[in-house]
Protein backbone atom coordinates (compact mmCIF):
# COMPACT_ATOMS: atom_id res chain seq x y z
CA UNK A 1 0.00 0.00 0.00
CA UNK A 2 0.98 3.42 -0.87
CA UNK A 3 2.18 5.88 2.05
CA UNK A 4 2.10 9.52 1.27
CA UNK A 5 3.06 11.89 3.47
CA UNK A 6 0.90 14.97 3.17
CA UNK A 7 2.41 18.22 3.00
CA UNK A 8 -0.36 20.32 4.69
CA UNK A 9 -1.03 18.19 7.91
CA UNK A 10 1.93 15.78 8.06
CA UNK A 11 -0.20 12.56 8.52
CA UNK A 12 1.84 9.96 6.86
CA UNK A 13 -1.39 8.96 4.62
CA UNK A 14 -2.24 5.45 3.31
CA UNK A 15 -3.56 5.05 -0.01
CA UNK A 16 -7.38 4.35 0.99
CA UNK A 17 -6.95 7.72 2.67
CA UNK A 18 -6.21 9.65 -0.58
CA UNK A 19 -7.38 10.03 -4.03
CA UNK A 20 -4.80 10.02 -6.83
CA UNK A 21 -5.84 12.86 -9.15
CA UNK A 22 -3.46 11.97 -12.20
CA UNK A 23 -0.29 14.26 -14.11
CA UNK A 24 0.90 16.97 -12.02
CA UNK A 25 1.64 20.49 -13.36
CA UNK A 26 -0.45 20.37 -16.59
CA UNK A 27 -0.59 23.44 -19.05
CA UNK A 28 -4.15 24.42 -19.58
CA UNK A 29 -5.22 25.30 -22.73
CA UNK A 30 -8.84 26.96 -23.70
CA UNK A 31 -10.58 28.58 -25.95
CA UNK A 32 -7.98 29.75 -28.88
CA UNK A 33 -5.79 27.03 -28.53
CA UNK A 34 -4.76 25.37 -31.22
CA UNK A 35 -6.57 21.78 -31.64
CA UNK A 36 -3.16 19.93 -31.12
CA UNK A 37 -2.55 22.31 -28.01
CA UNK A 38 -6.04 21.59 -27.01
CA UNK A 39 -6.00 17.45 -27.28
CA UNK A 40 -2.76 17.08 -25.34
CA UNK A 41 -4.12 19.15 -22.51
CA UNK A 42 -7.05 16.87 -22.42
CA UNK A 43 -5.57 14.07 -23.34
CA UNK A 44 -2.43 13.32 -24.08
CA UNK A 45 -0.37 12.02 -20.43
CA UNK A 46 2.67 11.67 -19.19
CA UNK A 47 2.89 7.67 -18.65
CA UNK A 48 6.55 6.90 -17.82
CA UNK A 49 7.74 3.87 -15.83
CA UNK A 50 10.11 5.82 -13.90
CA UNK A 51 10.09 9.30 -12.04
CA UNK A 52 6.46 10.70 -12.13
CA UNK A 53 4.92 13.89 -10.44
CA UNK A 54 1.82 13.54 -10.06
CA UNK A 55 -1.65 15.82 -7.61
CA UNK A 56 -3.09 14.33 -5.00
CA UNK A 57 -6.15 14.87 -2.89
CA UNK A 58 -5.97 14.09 0.99
CA UNK A 59 -9.75 12.91 0.43
CA UNK A 60 -10.42 11.48 3.78
CA UNK A 61 -8.29 13.74 5.98
CA UNK A 62 -7.42 17.61 5.94
CA UNK A 63 -9.01 17.86 2.45
CA UNK A 64 -6.09 19.40 0.63
CA UNK A 65 -4.56 19.33 -2.84
CA UNK A 66 -0.86 18.27 -2.71
CA UNK A 67 2.04 17.08 -5.21
CA UNK A 68 3.73 13.60 -4.74
CA UNK A 69 7.55 12.70 -7.12
CA UNK A 70 7.13 8.58 -7.23
CA UNK A 71 8.39 5.70 -9.40
CA UNK A 72 5.89 4.01 -11.33
CA UNK A 73 8.53 0.86 -11.58
CA UNK A 74 8.86 0.41 -8.22
CA UNK A 75 6.22 2.36 -6.33
CA UNK A 76 9.05 4.12 -4.43
CA UNK A 77 8.15 7.74 -3.14
CA UNK A 78 10.57 10.68 -4.07
CA UNK A 79 8.57 13.09 -1.60
CA UNK A 80 5.84 15.07 -1.63
CA UNK A 81 5.38 19.29 -1.68
CA UNK A 82 2.81 21.66 -2.01
CA UNK A 83 -0.13 22.25 -4.49
CA UNK A 84 0.95 25.46 -4.90
CA UNK A 85 3.93 25.42 -6.96
CA UNK A 86 4.12 25.10 -10.44
CA UNK A 87 7.07 23.26 -10.62
CA UNK A 88 8.99 20.16 -8.08
CA UNK A 89 11.29 22.57 -6.08
CA UNK A 90 14.78 21.62 -5.48
CA UNK A 91 15.35 19.04 -2.39
CA UNK A 92 12.56 16.94 -4.48
CA UNK A 93 14.60 17.34 -7.73
CA UNK A 94 17.90 16.45 -5.83
CA UNK A 95 16.23 13.55 -4.10
CA UNK A 96 15.11 12.18 -7.15
CA UNK A 97 18.40 12.90 -8.73
CA UNK A 98 19.81 10.54 -5.78
CA UNK A 99 18.05 7.95 -6.58
CA UNK A 100 17.99 8.35 -10.60
CA UNK A 101 20.57 10.44 -11.73
CA UNK A 102 20.22 11.41 -15.33
CA UNK A 103 16.37 11.17 -14.66
CA UNK A 104 13.64 13.80 -17.08
CA UNK A 105 10.19 14.34 -16.86
CA UNK A 106 8.69 16.90 -19.73
CA UNK A 107 10.66 19.87 -19.23
CA UNK A 108 12.20 19.27 -15.71
CA UNK A 109 15.30 17.38 -15.41
CA UNK B 1 3.29 -28.95 -38.84
CA UNK B 2 1.75 -32.27 -37.98
CA UNK B 3 -1.74 -31.80 -37.35
CA UNK B 4 -3.67 -32.31 -34.23
CA UNK B 5 -6.31 -34.49 -34.20
CA UNK B 6 -8.03 -37.88 -32.06
CA UNK B 7 -5.82 -39.78 -34.92
CA UNK B 8 -2.79 -38.18 -34.27
CA UNK B 9 -2.80 -38.95 -30.07
CA UNK B 10 -3.54 -42.71 -31.12
CA UNK B 11 -0.75 -42.23 -33.46
CA UNK B 12 2.08 -40.70 -31.29
CA UNK B 13 0.48 -43.03 -28.69
CA UNK B 14 2.39 -45.88 -30.59
CA UNK B 15 5.85 -43.97 -30.19
CA UNK B 16 5.18 -43.24 -26.00
CA UNK B 17 4.19 -39.70 -27.53
CA UNK B 18 7.73 -38.86 -28.30
CA UNK B 19 7.19 -37.89 -31.76
CA UNK B 20 5.31 -34.25 -31.01
CA UNK B 21 6.81 -31.34 -32.49
CA UNK B 22 6.98 -27.93 -30.73
CA UNK B 23 4.04 -26.07 -31.51
CA UNK B 24 6.25 -23.11 -32.84
CA UNK B 25 10.03 -22.11 -33.63
CA UNK B 26 12.16 -20.15 -32.13
CA UNK B 27 14.39 -19.02 -34.94
CA UNK B 28 17.14 -16.39 -35.00
CA UNK B 29 16.01 -13.00 -36.47
CA UNK B 30 16.89 -11.96 -39.76
CA UNK B 31 18.06 -8.94 -40.85
CA UNK B 32 14.73 -7.98 -42.52
CA UNK B 33 11.21 -8.16 -42.69
CA UNK B 34 8.16 -6.99 -44.52
CA UNK B 35 6.14 -6.39 -41.44
CA UNK B 36 7.26 -6.25 -37.68
CA UNK B 37 4.97 -6.79 -34.86
CA UNK B 38 6.46 -5.97 -31.18
CA UNK B 39 4.07 -7.64 -28.90
CA UNK B 40 3.73 -11.35 -28.88
CA UNK B 41 0.54 -11.21 -26.57
CA UNK B 42 -2.92 -12.29 -28.36
CA UNK B 43 -3.07 -9.15 -30.16
CA UNK B 44 -0.03 -9.28 -31.90
CA UNK B 45 -0.27 -12.73 -32.42
CA UNK B 46 -3.38 -12.33 -34.10
CA UNK B 47 -2.74 -9.67 -36.15
CA UNK B 48 0.22 -11.60 -37.61
CA UNK B 49 -1.97 -14.41 -37.99
CA UNK B 50 -4.81 -12.72 -40.33
CA UNK B 51 -1.84 -10.21 -41.59
CA UNK B 52 -1.11 -13.86 -43.36
CA UNK B 53 -4.27 -15.59 -43.38
CA UNK B 54 -6.62 -12.88 -45.34
CA UNK B 55 -3.81 -10.42 -46.79
CA UNK B 56 -0.86 -13.06 -47.78
CA UNK B 57 1.27 -11.43 -45.74
CA UNK B 58 3.48 -13.45 -44.34
CA UNK B 59 7.24 -12.50 -44.09
CA UNK B 60 6.80 -11.68 -40.64
CA UNK B 61 8.13 -11.04 -37.03
CA UNK B 62 6.59 -10.64 -33.74
CA UNK B 63 9.02 -9.92 -31.25
CA UNK B 64 8.39 -9.98 -27.45
CA UNK B 65 10.83 -8.91 -25.01
CA UNK B 66 9.21 -11.67 -22.03
CA UNK B 67 7.23 -15.05 -23.23
CA UNK B 68 4.71 -15.31 -25.15
CA UNK B 69 1.41 -14.49 -23.91
CA UNK B 70 2.95 -13.81 -20.77
CA UNK B 71 1.31 -10.39 -20.57
CA UNK B 72 -1.85 -9.84 -20.04
CA UNK B 73 -2.95 -12.45 -22.30
CA UNK B 74 -1.98 -14.39 -19.80
CA UNK B 75 -3.56 -12.26 -16.92
CA UNK B 76 -7.19 -11.91 -17.33
CA UNK B 77 -10.16 -13.59 -16.38
CA UNK B 78 -10.89 -15.14 -20.01
CA UNK B 79 -14.26 -13.55 -20.29
CA UNK B 80 -15.54 -13.27 -23.93
CA UNK B 81 -19.03 -10.54 -24.82
CA UNK B 82 -19.95 -8.34 -27.24
CA UNK B 83 -22.95 -6.61 -25.44
CA UNK B 84 -21.73 -2.86 -25.51
CA UNK B 85 -23.85 0.01 -26.17
CA UNK B 86 -21.89 2.33 -29.03
CA UNK B 87 -21.84 1.00 -32.63
CA UNK B 88 -17.99 1.06 -33.45
CA UNK B 89 -17.48 -1.20 -30.02
CA UNK B 90 -20.32 -3.44 -30.85
CA UNK B 91 -19.45 -4.05 -34.23
CA UNK B 92 -15.69 -5.31 -33.46
CA UNK B 93 -16.31 -7.32 -29.99
CA UNK B 94 -18.96 -9.24 -32.38
CA UNK B 95 -16.44 -9.61 -35.13
CA UNK B 96 -14.19 -11.29 -32.26
CA UNK B 97 -16.78 -13.25 -30.34
CA UNK B 98 -17.87 -14.74 -33.62
CA UNK B 99 -14.22 -15.46 -34.78
CA UNK B 100 -13.73 -17.04 -31.35
CA UNK B 101 -17.12 -19.85 -32.00
CA UNK B 102 -15.17 -22.02 -34.23
CA UNK B 103 -11.26 -20.68 -33.68
CA UNK B 104 -10.30 -23.88 -32.44
CA UNK B 105 -11.17 -25.50 -35.82
CA UNK B 106 -9.25 -21.95 -37.63
CA UNK B 107 -5.92 -22.99 -35.61
CA UNK B 108 -6.30 -26.81 -35.45
CA UNK B 109 -5.59 -25.88 -32.09
CA UNK B 110 -8.20 -26.43 -28.81
CA UNK B 111 -8.82 -23.01 -27.45
CA UNK B 112 -11.63 -24.45 -24.86
CA UNK B 113 -14.37 -21.78 -26.34
CA UNK B 114 -17.37 -22.27 -23.85
CA UNK B 115 -20.29 -20.19 -24.40
CA UNK B 116 -21.80 -20.67 -21.62
CA UNK B 117 -23.29 -16.91 -21.70
CA UNK B 118 -22.54 -13.87 -19.72
CA UNK B 119 -25.03 -12.08 -17.26
CA UNK B 120 -24.24 -8.38 -16.32
CA UNK B 121 -26.69 -8.15 -13.13
CA UNK B 122 -28.93 -4.92 -12.85
CA UNK B 123 -28.77 -3.73 -8.96
CA UNK B 124 -30.10 -0.36 -9.46
CA UNK B 125 -32.59 1.37 -11.43
CA UNK B 126 -30.18 2.95 -12.94
CA UNK B 127 -28.41 0.01 -13.98
CA UNK B 128 -32.01 -1.28 -15.01
CA UNK B 129 -32.85 1.37 -17.39
CA UNK B 130 -28.69 1.13 -19.09
CA UNK B 131 -29.09 -2.41 -20.00
CA UNK B 132 -32.59 -2.75 -21.43
CA UNK B 133 -31.02 0.43 -23.48
CA UNK B 134 -27.99 -1.76 -24.47
CA UNK B 135 -30.49 -4.44 -25.22
CA UNK B 136 -32.24 -2.52 -27.94
CA UNK B 137 -29.24 -1.46 -29.06
CA UNK B 138 -27.84 -4.95 -29.56
CA UNK B 139 -30.84 -5.46 -31.30
CA UNK B 140 -30.32 -2.96 -33.91
CA UNK B 141 -26.72 -4.02 -33.91
CA UNK B 142 -27.47 -7.52 -34.43
CA UNK B 143 -25.27 -8.70 -31.27
CA UNK B 144 -28.05 -11.18 -29.56
CA UNK B 145 -28.67 -10.36 -25.92
CA UNK B 146 -31.94 -10.02 -23.91
CA UNK B 147 -32.84 -8.41 -20.10
CA UNK B 148 -33.98 -11.29 -18.61
CA UNK B 149 -36.27 -10.75 -15.18
CA UNK B 150 -34.84 -12.06 -11.18
CA UNK B 151 -36.19 -14.95 -11.78
CA UNK B 152 -34.64 -15.95 -14.55
CA UNK B 153 -31.18 -14.92 -13.19
CA UNK B 154 -31.62 -17.42 -10.02
CA UNK B 155 -32.84 -20.10 -12.37
CA UNK B 156 -29.10 -19.74 -14.29
CA UNK B 157 -27.30 -19.14 -11.57
CA UNK B 158 -28.94 -20.69 -8.55
CA UNK B 159 -25.96 -19.62 -5.78
CA UNK B 160 -26.47 -15.89 -6.39
CA UNK B 161 -28.41 -14.12 -3.45
CA UNK B 162 -30.91 -11.73 -5.67
CA UNK B 163 -32.89 -10.43 -2.49
CA UNK B 164 -29.58 -8.97 -0.95
CA UNK B 165 -30.29 -6.70 1.91
CA UNK B 166 -27.88 -3.55 -0.15
CA UNK B 167 -28.18 -4.15 -3.38
CA UNK B 168 -30.76 -6.79 -4.64
CA UNK B 169 -30.76 -8.16 -8.59
CA UNK B 170 -33.18 -6.39 -10.09
CA UNK B 171 -32.51 -7.89 -13.94
CA UNK B 172 -29.86 -8.55 -15.84
CA UNK B 173 -27.92 -8.20 -19.69
CA UNK B 174 -28.06 -11.53 -20.89
CA UNK B 175 -25.61 -12.60 -23.72
CA UNK B 176 -26.02 -16.45 -24.33
CA UNK B 177 -23.04 -16.75 -26.20
CA UNK B 178 -21.09 -15.07 -24.68
CA UNK B 179 -18.43 -17.17 -22.25
CA UNK B 180 -15.09 -17.92 -21.57
CA UNK B 181 -12.06 -19.60 -23.42
CA UNK B 182 -8.87 -20.74 -22.39
CA UNK B 183 -6.68 -17.65 -22.59
CA UNK B 184 -2.88 -19.13 -22.78
CA UNK B 185 -4.37 -21.28 -25.63
CA UNK B 186 -5.63 -18.19 -27.63
CA UNK B 187 -1.98 -17.10 -27.68
CA UNK B 188 -0.58 -20.41 -28.54
CA UNK B 189 -2.53 -20.99 -30.76
CA UNK B 190 -2.31 -18.15 -33.01
CA UNK B 191 1.81 -18.99 -32.43
CA UNK B 192 1.71 -22.03 -33.98
CA UNK B 193 0.09 -21.09 -37.18
CA UNK B 194 1.83 -17.81 -37.46
CA UNK B 195 5.25 -19.93 -37.00
CA UNK B 196 3.84 -22.74 -40.17
CA UNK B 197 2.82 -19.85 -41.95
CA UNK B 198 6.62 -18.89 -41.67
CA UNK B 199 6.22 -16.07 -39.90
CA UNK B 200 9.29 -15.87 -36.50
CA UNK B 201 8.18 -15.35 -33.20
CA UNK B 202 11.05 -14.13 -32.01
CA UNK B 203 10.75 -14.24 -27.49
CA UNK B 204 13.24 -12.68 -25.14
CA UNK B 205 14.00 -9.81 -27.26
CA UNK B 206 13.50 -6.31 -26.36
CA UNK B 207 13.04 -3.55 -28.63
CA UNK B 208 15.38 -0.95 -27.14
CA UNK B 209 14.38 2.03 -30.14
CA UNK B 210 12.78 2.69 -33.36
CA UNK B 211 14.69 3.77 -36.71
CA UNK B 212 12.97 6.24 -38.89
CA UNK B 213 14.19 7.99 -42.40
CA UNK B 214 12.42 11.33 -43.16
CA UNK B 215 9.02 10.27 -41.03
CA UNK B 216 9.23 6.91 -42.28
CA UNK B 217 10.34 3.45 -40.10
CA UNK B 218 12.87 2.10 -41.46
CA UNK B 219 13.00 -0.75 -38.53
CA UNK B 220 14.05 -1.09 -34.97
CA UNK B 221 16.93 -1.30 -32.90
CA UNK B 222 16.52 -4.46 -30.66
CA UNK B 223 18.43 -6.37 -27.85
CA UNK B 224 19.75 -8.67 -30.65
CA UNK B 225 20.42 -6.19 -32.81
CA UNK B 226 18.69 -4.32 -35.32
CA UNK B 227 16.21 -5.64 -37.72
CA UNK B 228 14.62 -3.65 -40.88
CA UNK B 229 10.96 -3.55 -41.54
CA UNK B 230 9.21 -1.94 -44.10
CA UNK B 231 5.59 -1.48 -42.03
CA UNK B 232 5.72 -1.32 -38.13
CA UNK B 233 3.13 -2.26 -35.85
CA UNK B 234 3.32 -1.33 -31.89
CA UNK B 235 0.69 -3.95 -30.18
CA UNK B 236 2.15 -3.76 -26.36
CA UNK B 237 -0.80 -2.70 -23.83
CA UNK B 238 1.01 -1.03 -20.84
CA UNK B 239 3.93 -0.13 -22.23
CA UNK B 240 2.45 1.17 -25.52
CA UNK B 241 4.09 4.87 -24.34
CA UNK B 242 7.10 3.62 -24.03
CA UNK B 243 7.44 2.82 -27.53
CA UNK B 244 5.07 5.65 -28.98
CA UNK B 245 7.77 7.49 -26.86
CA UNK B 246 10.60 6.20 -29.40
CA UNK B 247 8.71 6.41 -32.54
CA UNK B 248 8.42 10.04 -31.47
CA UNK B 249 4.57 10.02 -30.59
CA UNK B 250 2.67 10.88 -27.11
CA UNK B 251 -0.70 9.07 -26.89
CA UNK B 252 -3.39 9.43 -24.56
CA UNK B 253 -3.12 6.39 -22.56
CA UNK B 254 -1.95 5.71 -18.55
CA UNK B 255 -0.60 2.78 -17.28
CA UNK B 256 -2.27 1.06 -14.54
CA UNK B 257 -2.57 -2.40 -12.55
CA UNK B 258 -5.33 -4.44 -12.61
CA UNK B 259 -6.02 -7.31 -10.33
CA UNK B 260 -7.50 -10.66 -10.61
CA UNK B 261 -7.51 -13.81 -8.23
CA UNK B 262 -8.79 -17.80 -8.13
CA UNK B 263 -9.76 -19.32 -5.54
CA UNK B 264 -9.29 -23.21 -4.25
CA UNK B 265 -11.12 -25.72 -6.69
CA UNK B 266 -14.55 -26.53 -5.80
CA UNK B 267 -16.77 -28.93 -7.64
CA UNK B 268 -19.17 -27.54 -10.13
CA UNK B 269 -21.56 -24.73 -9.03
CA UNK B 270 -22.12 -22.22 -11.85
CA UNK B 271 -22.23 -23.06 -15.61
CA UNK B 272 -22.28 -18.99 -16.76
CA UNK B 273 -20.71 -15.66 -16.42
CA UNK B 274 -21.44 -13.52 -14.13
CA UNK B 275 -20.59 -9.46 -13.56
CA UNK B 276 -21.82 -7.27 -11.28
CA UNK B 277 -20.76 -4.29 -11.78
CA UNK B 278 -22.48 -2.10 -9.27
CA UNK B 279 -20.59 -3.78 -6.23
CA UNK B 280 -18.23 -4.87 -8.56
CA UNK B 281 -16.96 -7.91 -8.57
CA UNK B 282 -17.20 -10.81 -11.75
CA UNK B 283 -16.86 -14.20 -11.57
CA UNK B 284 -17.02 -17.83 -13.28
CA UNK B 285 -15.81 -20.95 -12.78
CA UNK B 286 -12.85 -22.77 -14.74
CA UNK B 287 -12.70 -26.25 -15.95
CA UNK B 288 -10.59 -26.98 -13.20
CA UNK B 289 -12.61 -26.06 -10.64
CA UNK B 290 -11.19 -22.39 -9.26
CA UNK B 291 -14.19 -19.26 -8.90
CA UNK B 292 -11.98 -16.68 -11.23
CA UNK B 293 -12.87 -13.45 -9.98
CA UNK B 294 -11.89 -9.83 -11.55
CA UNK B 295 -11.03 -7.26 -9.12
CA UNK B 296 -10.55 -3.44 -9.84
CA UNK B 297 -7.66 -1.23 -11.29
CA UNK B 298 -5.82 1.26 -9.19
CA UNK B 299 -6.12 4.97 -10.03
CA UNK B 300 -2.68 5.78 -9.95
CA UNK B 301 0.08 5.09 -12.79
CA UNK B 302 1.95 1.46 -11.68
CA UNK B 303 4.14 -0.82 -14.16
CA UNK B 304 4.48 -3.25 -11.35
CA UNK B 305 2.35 -6.25 -12.27
CA UNK B 306 0.64 -5.83 -8.79
CA UNK B 307 -1.87 -4.33 -7.40
CA UNK B 308 -3.35 -2.81 -4.25
CA UNK B 309 -4.76 -4.68 -1.44
CA UNK B 310 -7.55 -3.06 -0.80
CA UNK B 311 -9.05 -3.64 -3.96
CA UNK B 312 -8.83 -7.24 -3.17
CA UNK B 313 -11.11 -6.70 -0.20
CA UNK B 314 -13.10 -4.54 -2.20
CA UNK B 315 -14.06 -7.16 -4.59
CA UNK B 316 -14.17 -9.90 -1.73
CA UNK B 317 -16.47 -7.91 -0.07
CA UNK B 318 -18.52 -7.50 -3.53
CA UNK B 319 -18.55 -11.07 -3.82
CA UNK B 320 -19.76 -12.63 -0.69
CA UNK B 321 -22.92 -10.03 -0.57
CA UNK B 322 -23.72 -11.25 -4.07
CA UNK B 323 -22.42 -15.15 -3.22
CA UNK B 324 -22.95 -16.09 0.04
CA UNK B 325 -21.72 -19.41 -0.50
CA UNK B 326 -17.97 -17.84 -1.41
CA UNK B 327 -17.81 -16.95 1.98
CA UNK B 328 -16.40 -20.06 2.88
CA UNK B 329 -13.48 -20.30 0.08
CA UNK B 330 -10.30 -19.85 0.56
CA UNK B 331 -8.03 -17.92 -2.08
CA UNK B 332 -5.31 -19.28 -3.93
CA UNK B 333 -3.78 -16.57 -5.77
CA UNK B 334 -3.78 -13.07 -6.78
CA UNK B 335 -2.05 -11.35 -9.39
CA UNK B 336 -2.00 -7.95 -11.89
CA UNK B 337 -1.55 -6.71 -15.41
CA UNK B 338 -0.75 -3.77 -16.28
CA UNK B 339 -3.80 -2.15 -18.96
CA UNK B 340 -3.64 0.74 -20.93
CA UNK B 341 -6.49 3.25 -20.18
CA UNK B 342 -7.65 5.76 -23.00
CA UNK B 343 -9.56 9.09 -22.10
CA UNK B 344 -12.93 7.27 -23.07
CA UNK B 345 -12.10 4.30 -22.25
CA UNK B 346 -12.22 2.38 -25.84
CA UNK B 347 -9.47 0.85 -27.97
CA UNK B 348 -6.76 2.54 -30.68
CA UNK B 349 -6.06 0.89 -33.68
CA UNK B 350 -4.66 3.40 -35.91
CA UNK B 351 -2.06 5.01 -38.21
CA UNK B 352 0.64 7.38 -36.41
CA UNK B 353 2.48 10.44 -36.93
CA UNK B 354 5.40 8.18 -38.13
CA UNK B 355 4.63 6.76 -41.42
CA UNK B 356 4.24 3.03 -42.17
CA UNK B 357 3.77 2.40 -38.18
CA UNK B 358 0.49 1.45 -36.65
CA UNK B 359 -0.42 0.96 -33.44
CA UNK B 360 -3.22 -1.26 -31.65
CA UNK B 361 -3.49 -0.60 -27.38
CA UNK B 362 -5.80 1.09 -25.53
CA UNK B 363 -7.60 -2.03 -24.52
CA UNK B 364 -7.23 -1.37 -20.82
CA UNK B 365 -9.44 -3.39 -19.01
CA UNK B 366 -10.94 -5.94 -21.51
CA UNK B 367 -9.01 -6.80 -24.58
CA UNK B 368 -9.31 -10.29 -23.81
CA UNK B 369 -12.61 -10.95 -25.31
CA UNK B 370 -11.19 -8.65 -28.52
CA UNK B 371 -8.27 -10.51 -29.61
CA UNK B 372 -9.85 -11.85 -32.84
CA UNK B 373 -11.99 -9.25 -33.94
CA UNK B 374 -8.73 -6.60 -33.17
CA UNK B 375 -6.23 -8.83 -35.06
CA UNK B 376 -8.59 -8.86 -38.06
CA UNK B 377 -9.22 -5.50 -38.52
CA UNK B 378 -5.70 -4.46 -37.62
CA UNK B 379 -4.39 -6.95 -40.41
CA UNK B 380 -6.65 -4.71 -42.51
CA UNK B 381 -5.02 -1.71 -41.44
CA UNK B 382 -0.96 -2.69 -41.87
CA UNK B 383 -2.34 -4.54 -45.06
CA UNK B 384 -4.27 -1.41 -46.34
CA UNK B 385 -2.53 1.20 -45.08
CA UNK B 386 -5.88 2.68 -43.86
CA UNK B 387 -8.17 1.15 -42.16
CA UNK B 388 -11.05 -0.67 -42.74
CA UNK B 389 -14.87 -0.48 -41.54
CA UNK B 390 -14.25 -2.13 -38.16
CA UNK B 391 -10.38 0.13 -37.24
CA UNK B 392 -11.98 3.46 -38.92
CA UNK B 393 -13.83 4.71 -35.80
CA UNK B 394 -10.95 3.97 -33.17
CA UNK B 395 -7.99 5.91 -34.63
CA UNK B 396 -6.39 8.26 -32.68
CA UNK B 397 -7.79 11.24 -34.30
CA UNK B 398 -11.12 11.03 -32.36
CA UNK B 399 -9.15 12.61 -29.13
CA UNK B 400 -8.81 15.67 -31.78
CA UNK B 401 -11.80 15.87 -33.45
CA UNK B 402 -14.13 14.70 -30.48
CA UNK B 403 -15.79 11.72 -31.18
CA UNK B 404 -15.13 9.49 -28.86
CA UNK B 405 -16.46 5.97 -27.96
CA UNK B 406 -17.57 6.76 -24.79
CA UNK B 407 -18.32 3.08 -23.25
CA UNK B 408 -17.76 4.35 -19.79
CA UNK B 409 -19.43 6.79 -19.83
CA UNK B 410 -22.59 5.63 -21.61
CA UNK B 411 -23.11 2.25 -20.48
CA UNK B 412 -21.08 2.57 -17.29
CA UNK B 413 -19.76 -1.20 -17.39
CA UNK B 414 -17.02 -2.74 -16.26
CA UNK B 415 -15.08 -3.95 -19.37
ZN1 LIG C 1 -3.49 16.34 4.87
Amino acid sequence: MLVLTCPYCGVAAEETELHAGGEAHLKRFGPGASDEDFTGYLFGRENPKGVHFERWLHANGCGKWFHAARCTATLELFGTYSAQLTEPPEPIRKAISAKRPGWRWREFS
Amino acid sequence: MKRYSAFAVAREAMTYHQGWERAWRSPEPRDAYEVIVIGAGGHGLATAYYLGREHGIKNVAVIEKGWLGGGNTGRNTTIIRSNYLQDPSAAIYEKARALYEDLSQDLNYNIMFSPRGVMMVAQTHHEVRGYQRTAHANALQGVTTEFITPERVKELCPIIEINGPRYPVLGALWQARGGTARHDAVAWGYARKCSDMGMDIIQKTEVTGIRQKNGVVTGVETSRGPINCKKLCIVVAGHSSQLAEMAGFRLPIESVALQALVSEPIKPCMDVVVMANTVHGYLSQSDKGEMVIGGGTDGFNNYTQRGSFHHIEETVRALTETFPMLARLKMLRQWGGIVDMTGDRSPILSTTPLGNTFVNCGWGTGGFKAIPGSGFAMAELVARGEPGPLAAAFSLGRFTEGRFIDESVAAGVAH
